[in-house]
């Protein structure tokens, strides 16, 4: 972990204009073109269906001289997406890494199928993770990594290499990182807040994509019911002579009016994924957090240990025993060591004292510069942040202000049948 | 074509909302039902309304009387005018009770709904050419407490023995055709059959969509605090966040204007004429079954040649109340197919104003909280610019 560590984050506060130049993005164009129902044979050598999603490169360049060249194109299912994501929460833990769109289907509303293999939730979770692989390929530093390059471009194989990494090994028990979360006790004040802040954007977020499906549901019902006005209309105008016309073209109206609601809500989920895509963030921040709690923790672990070895020490050195130590009783009862033991005891101590001390520095310095490098993309994802869902609240906007006009229209169009009636 | 104001308050600001038709009907009877009240006693409970009638007719005594009935007056009512014009179209009361069980007996809301359609079937009375001069009507307006009382229990009148005749046939003659029956009446008949089908169908429909638009009114009311309650932890997007709950509010209760105006409007209207359809099914009975008097009488004639003489004037007699009702009938249904008309074209046409005028508030909303995000990133787009 160390070494990795002081190859990948940057120095300066601020990404620099020629790292954002630099970002794999600018180079190359990634789509996630095409989803492919597959059978095959898992693990277990049990059949089993998945979805594999086709991802396309392209370079830029090409482009734009006006040569469309072919994309280069490989095959992945949704298993491996979330493998190269473990593979840089592991390797890049000061990044705020972006989330993969969601595996199950939740805060369905009752029209969308909770299933998997339904084509809408496939759709969306193709345009969710092709918006991932952008989002990687646009951060400055991971977009970098040789790993995700290969994801892209290498389709045999890339499974083995990532294996082959041992980034597994690397990883922090989850039961550590618990441990360090409830034993930590300076932990830098600002990510106390970011996990605060983290907590109730989950929250909040969670909240509203809820409400947003139960309203979605008595929408749909609002919209769909009219329906059968058109149908009864029809019927009733076929006894009347002078409200006939009014009432059955008045009908054909409230069949449009039924009908529009699907489009709507479709673009509406479009607008819940962009939400949820922050929602999944907040657990993105939590691990940085988490991370940062883990070292801070390492490190009072580390000088607590180095302050009673040098207490120990000094307490050999003056004969004093100011800490009882069952060592210190035993000897008192049957007699101190010889001179040369404690000497001997002395000199291992100052050894580890001294190892102790390196190992100290060099954990003081990881940690203020993995705080630093923190700090800094946890700056940049809240810019990242700010923008996208003020962008999604003025979508959101949008798809109500086209609602209601469609709907003027149509409530236009029924009146003037009435009016005929 | 009579024009039926909404809900007015007391009959003088009912004057006021007066509008003139193509041919202006000189109302001279004004009726407000209202000021339901709860009576206890030992036996039951029961609600009276306040019926409030203002006239300029010669044959009231006074120009202003005030009265309190029960549902049971109105019923009582509803039957004399039955029985005293079985072929006319006696407008409907509203149910006695609601066995759907949504809505308790004494609700406030079933009160109101109850008082509304009670005011609507006294209007309806007194805008009917032949109905306002009834009798019973006018003691049904006037009279006090007791003085109804001690009327109802004088006991049937001439009419109500021809009712009880009208009955016995009823249960004589099969339900069904009747050989003579015009085709007029037939084709109402073919007509109405349809047209109950569609009407109730429409009912259904429009509580469906009341009830569906109660349901997106209760979840909007939720959604928009969640923003508020969002822009709390993000202070770069306080603005967008208010700005949003703010909107949804406005659209809330633009929702809860829309619900008023079905429930005020479109969903009385289309139950009454759930209950009309039953209505004219009984008036068609009627008319039938006096029809069958005759034919019976007519069959006796040509059987017994004993009683001949007797026999033909009774039948002569009751040719000329058979052509009575028909014409009574033939008149009140081309008066009630153009009301109904009319009533239907006010009430889609009320639906879909409310519709318009629901989605321009809310149009209004979005659009002005729009501007207000496009004018800030305008200006955050000009700071960038500057060196």
């Amino acid at each position: 972990m160390h070494i990795s560590f002081s190859n990948n984050f940057c120095d300066p506060c601020n990404f620099s204009s020629k790292m954002m130049e630099d970002c794999l993005s600018k180079k190359i164009e990634i789509t996630v073109s095409e989803a492919e129902k597959r059978t095959g044979r898992n693990a277990m050598n049990m059949q089993e269906t998945y979805t594999a999603y086709l991802i396309e490169t392209r370079a830029v360049e090409s482009q734009t001289e006006g040569q469309c060249s072919p994309p280069d194109s490989l095959w992945r299912r949704y298993s491996e997406f979330e493998l190269l994501r473990n593979y840089l929460l592991v390797n890049y833990p000061h990044i705020v890494v972006p989330p993969l769109p969601e595996k199950r289907a939740e805060f369905v509303w009752h029209k969308l199928s909770a299933d998997n293999m339904d084509p809408d939730f496939v759709e969306r979770r193709r345009i969710g993770l092709e918006n991932f692989l952008i989002r990687v390929a646009s951060h400055p530093i991971i977009c970098q990594d040789k790993i995700f390059y290969s994801f892209l471009t290498q389709e045999g194989g890339w499974k083995e290499m990532v294996n082959e990494t041992g980034f597994q090994l690397k990883a922090d028990s989850r039961l550590k990182a618990l441990n360090a979360t409830f034993r930590v006790k300076n932990p830098d004040k600002r990510f106390t807040e970011l996990k605060h802040y983290s907590d109730e954007l989950q929250s909040v977020i969670s909240h509203l994509l809820r409400v947003r499906a139960r309203v979605a549901d008595r929408l749909y019902g609002v919209y769909k019911v009219h329906g059968n006005y058109g149908r009864v209309f029809s019927e009733w105008s076929a006894i009347e002579k002078e409200m006939g016309d009014g009432l059955q073209s008045a009908g054909h109206h409230m069949d449009v009016y039924a009908g529009s609601i699907d489009d709507i809500l479709e673009e509406e989920e479009h607008y819940a994924d962009q939400l949820k895509e922050y929602l999944f963030y907040a657990e993105a921040l939590r691990a940085v957090c988490r991370k940062h709690e883990l070292m801070q923790y390492d490190l009072e672990i580390a000088a607590q240990d180095l302050a009673s070895k040098k207490q120990q020490c000094e307490e050999l050195a003056t004969g004093t025993l100011r800490t009882f130590s069952l060592k210190g009783m035993t000897s008192k009862l049957f007699g101190q060591e010889t001179p040369e033991q404690r000497e001997g005891k002395i000199k291992v101590l100052e050894e580890q004292i001294h190892e102790g001390e390196e190992q100290l520095k060099s954990k003081n310095v990881e940690s203020r510069e993995f705080v630093k490098s923190a700090w800094t993309d946890i700056e940049r994802f809240k810019e990242q942040k700010n923008h996208d869902l003020k962008e999604a609240l003025i979508s959101y906007a949008v798809m109500q202000i086209s609602m209601c006009k469609k709907g003027i229209q149509v409530w236009t169009n029924a009146k003037e049948c009435f009016s005929k009636m | 074509m009579s024009y039926f104001p909404l809900i007015p308050t007391s009959p003088s600001s009912m004057l006021n909302q007066y509008k003139f038709e193509d041919e202006p009907e000189l109302r001279d009877l004004f009726i407000t039902v209202d000021d339901p009240e709860s009576h206890i006693t030992a036996i039951e409970t029961f609600i009276t309304y306040r019926v409030v009638t203002k006239t300029s007719r010669g044959e009231f005594d006074s120009s202003e009387y005030e009265v309190r009935r029960r549902y049971q007056d109105f019923l009582w009512l509803k039957s004399r005018l039955e029985e005293a014009h079985p072929t006319l179209i006696i407008p409907p009361l509203p149910e006695k009770f609601i066995m759907k069980g949504m809505v308790e007996r004494f609700s406030d809301e079933f009160i109101e709904t109850r008082r509304k359609a009670l005011h609507k079937f006294l209007n309806r009375i007194a805008e009917h050419p032949t109905l306002t001069f009834n009798e019973d009507f006018k003691i049904f307006l006037t009279a006090q407490a007791w003085e109804l009382s001690s009327h109802k229990k004088q006991g049937p009148g001439l009419f109500s023995r021809m009712g009880q005749t009208v009955r016995a046939v009823a249960s004589s003659v099969r339900g069904g055709g009747v050989k003579n029956r015009p085709d007029m009446f037939t084709d109402i008949n073919d007509y109405m059959e349809t047209f109950n089908q569609k009407i109730n169908l429409l009912d259904k429909i429009s509580q469906r969509i009341y009830k569906e638009e109660r349901g997106y009114y209760c979840e909007m009311k939720e959604y928009g605090p969640i923003h508020t309650l969002w822009s709390a932890s993000e202070e770069d997007l306080v603005d967008s966040l208010k700005g949003v709950a703010s909107c949804t509010d406005k659209c809330c209760k633009a929702t809860e204007n829309r619900m008023a105006g079905l429930s005020e409007n479109l969903l009385p209207v289309l139950h009454e004429y759930v209950l009309y359809s039953e209505v004219l099914t009984g008036v068609l009975k009627r008319r039938d079954h006096i029809q069958a008097e005759l034919d019976s009488k007519v069959d006796a004639l040509s059987n017994k040649k004993a009683e001949k003489d007797l026999l033909t004037e009774e039948i002569g007699n009751l040719e000329d109340k058979v052509a009575c009702a028909n014409n009574a009938l033939k008149a009140d249904w081309d008066r009630w197919k153009q009301n109904m008309q009319h009533d239907m074209k006010t009430a889609f046409l009320n639906v879909a104003e409310n519709n318009i005028h629901y989605y321009e508030q809310c149009l209004a909303a979005w659009e002005s909280f729009l501007t207000s995000q496009t004018v800030d990133l305008h200006l955050g787009e000009d700071s960038e610019d500057k060196p």
